[in-house]
């Protein structure tokens, strides 16, 4: 079976981000990109499937600016067999990628896509469920454990109680938490054979997709600053001002 | 036009989480209706007709939505979805699994986890971990919106509304629930919980969590939390989990127990009222955002604070 995994490039998560002096959006110059981590961990999944002679292939799907490219290659690094980018400046909303995926999948023909439950930027967690009522798949999302069979896949989800055990038929689109394995570093020879691997590169409009975005950012802020309080001096002072001065208890 | 609340709940009873969703949509202007798609799930429908501020309570009741699958559920809600502007839900593992189908199948954005409303179209919503606050504006003819609970008051008891049944769509067999391993507890749900005392890879290990802060939780009559530190050591289950991938709370006392204050759990738990941080290491993070920091070994801390509470 094919796999198709989508990566996103966004801040690295090391990064403090900061907002435009005028307000008007996040500033994102001279700012160090990464693969968004959930998409790392999505990525792992999908190549210990290929490793474990469950997929065949392992296609990764990339968004945006012509840099996508090193996400991509990133994702090469840890296994995945080529890369297709769609590449425009266009800022992608994530109603605008589940569409291009779409696209891709009536192309590609994957059994499985599997997508991080959100990217670390806009914090949105949609584009795996987009994706999946698209193409009216099914939708495991959440995942911390994910075993395939030649029909199904049973994936155990982590939801608000506890954990839940799903079973979906194929094909289906699966999300990934942040439990369900640990990727791997990269090696170097894997880095360099990545190079060599094929990269595909389309845009919106052969894929005949209309990327407008549907929301529009008026303003960015940082929120309001949280200051250290006080120090006390031990458990009857914490209790004391609990009582007295806060007022919680 | 009217605005669309789905209920979240066990068939029995809504979930807390609806009634912070329900007052969002009071801010919206506009007959407010409520859904309650389940099987077997007259109890809830009553309930949900009982929280403030709703209008009408739609019931639906067919065996494939026992289990609320998020493919079934969107296909009832897009069957509806014309004769209402806005369709909110708590931005819950629930609500975050549905929602953005709806919006695909409806062909709009989804704009999650909303924690102000500006106006019906306009909306504040946190990004990059809580760091930055956004506005943003929707240019789509219906909003599907998720809901942070914990920016909106919940929705008081005393209503009334007429209950109106609502046929069932059919049933697309995608997807069965093989079962649910529910963490069973007597302590308050989480992000309802009006104290919360949370552990964190300084409790050293599981034993340690539960011997120390569970009696500390029960006196406060708390809700038992974890950073993300203590879920990946196997301390504690991953629902247990606060912090920006885990679950975001803002009771009115927050006691962090042997938590350094990564920026992933500091965005679940900083619109806490009073935070109180327990920590060996002067230097922690969680100092930062503490009102009261006790600069102290937990394991002599602790005990002494259940004593000193009685």
């Amino acid at each position: 079976m094919k796999i198709l995994v989508p990566v996103k490039r966004v801040v690295d998560y090391n990064v403090k981000v900061r907002v435009k002096p005028d307000g008007s959006d996040v500033d994102l110059a001279n700012v160090k990109m990464s693969m968004n981590p959930f998409d790392e961990i999505a990525v792992e999944e999908a190549v210990r499937l290929k490793e474990a002679g469950i997929a065949t292939e392992v296609v990764v799907f990339s968004a945006g600016v012509a840099n996508c490219q090193e996400t991509l290659r990133t994702a090469m690094a840890i296994g995945a067999d080529r890369g297709i980018l769609v590449q425009t400046d266009v800022e992608l909303q994530p109603l605008a990628v589940a569409k291009l995926l779409q696209a891709v999948c009536a192309r590609e023909q994957p059994q499985m896509v599997v997508c991080g439950k959100q990217a670390i930027d806009d914090d949105a967690n949609q584009t795996g469920q987009m994706l999946a009522g698209l193409l009216g798949w099914p939708q495991a999302t959440f995942a911390s454990k994910v075993v395939v069979s030649a029909q199904t896949a049973t994936v155990t989800r982590e939801i608000d109680g506890g954990l839940e055990n799903v079973e979906v038929a194929l094909p289906a689109v699966v999300t990934s938490d942040l439990r369900l394995n640990e990727p791997r570093y990269a090696t170097l020879p894997n880095i360099m054979k990545a190079k060599k691997k094929p990269l595909e590169t389309t845009n919106p409009a052969a894929l005949g997709v209309d990327v407008t975005p549907r929301l529009k950012t008026l303003k960015a802020a940082e929120p309001p600053k949280r200051s250290a309080g006080i120090k006390v001096a031990d458990a009857a002072d914490l209790v004391l001002k609990l009582k007295t001065e806060a007022k919680v208890i | 036009m009217a605005i669309l609340v789905i209920a979240e709940h066990d068939n029995s009873s809504i979930k807390a989480a609806t009634h912070h969703a329900v007052t969002a949509a009071t801010k919206l202007g506009g007959e407010i209706h409520l859904l309650v798609a389940g099987s077997n799930c007259a109890d809830a429908a009553a309930a949900a007709a009982r929280i403030s501020g709703v209008d009408k309570v739609l019931l639906t009741d067919a065996p494939h939505y026992a289990d609320q699958s998020p493919e079934n559920v969107a296909a009832l809600l897009v069957s509806i979805a014309a004769s209402y502007s806005h369709l909110l839900a708590a931005a819950t593992t629930s609500g975050k699994n549905c929602m953005p189908r709806v919006a695909a199948l409806l062909d709009v954005a989804q704009i999650s986890e909303i924690s102000g409303i500006e106006s019906a179209d306009t909306f504040v919503r946190p990004i990059y971990a809580g760091n930055v606050v956004a506005t943003v504006q929707s240019i789509d003819p219906v909003k599907v919106i998720t809901v942070r609970a914990t920016a909106f008051e919940a929705a008081g008891e005393g209503g009334s509304a007429a209950i109106e049944t609502l046929p069932a769509a059919a049933d697309l067999g995608l997807s069965r629930v093989l079962g649910r391993e529910l963490t069973k507890s007597e302590r308050p749900e989480l992000t309802a919980a009006k104290v919360i005392v949370s552990g964190g890879r300084g409790m050293g290990n599981g034993e340690n969590f539960h011997r120390l802060l569970e009696p500390l939780a029960d006196r406060l009559g708390a809700a038992l939390g974890a950073s993300r530190a203590a879920v990946d050591a196997g301390f504690v289950p991953n629902d247990y989990q606060v912090g920006q991938t885990g679950k975001i709370v803002a009771p009115q006392l927050y006691i962090a127990v042997g938590i350094s204050g990564a920026i992933q759990h500091l965005a679940g738990m900083k619109d806490s009222k009073i935070i109180v941080a327990i920590n060996k290491d002067a230097e922690a993070p969680i100092f930062q955002v503490a009102d009261y920091g006790l600069v102290a070994d937990l394991f002599e801390v602790v005990p002494a604070l259940q004593a000193e509470l009685g």
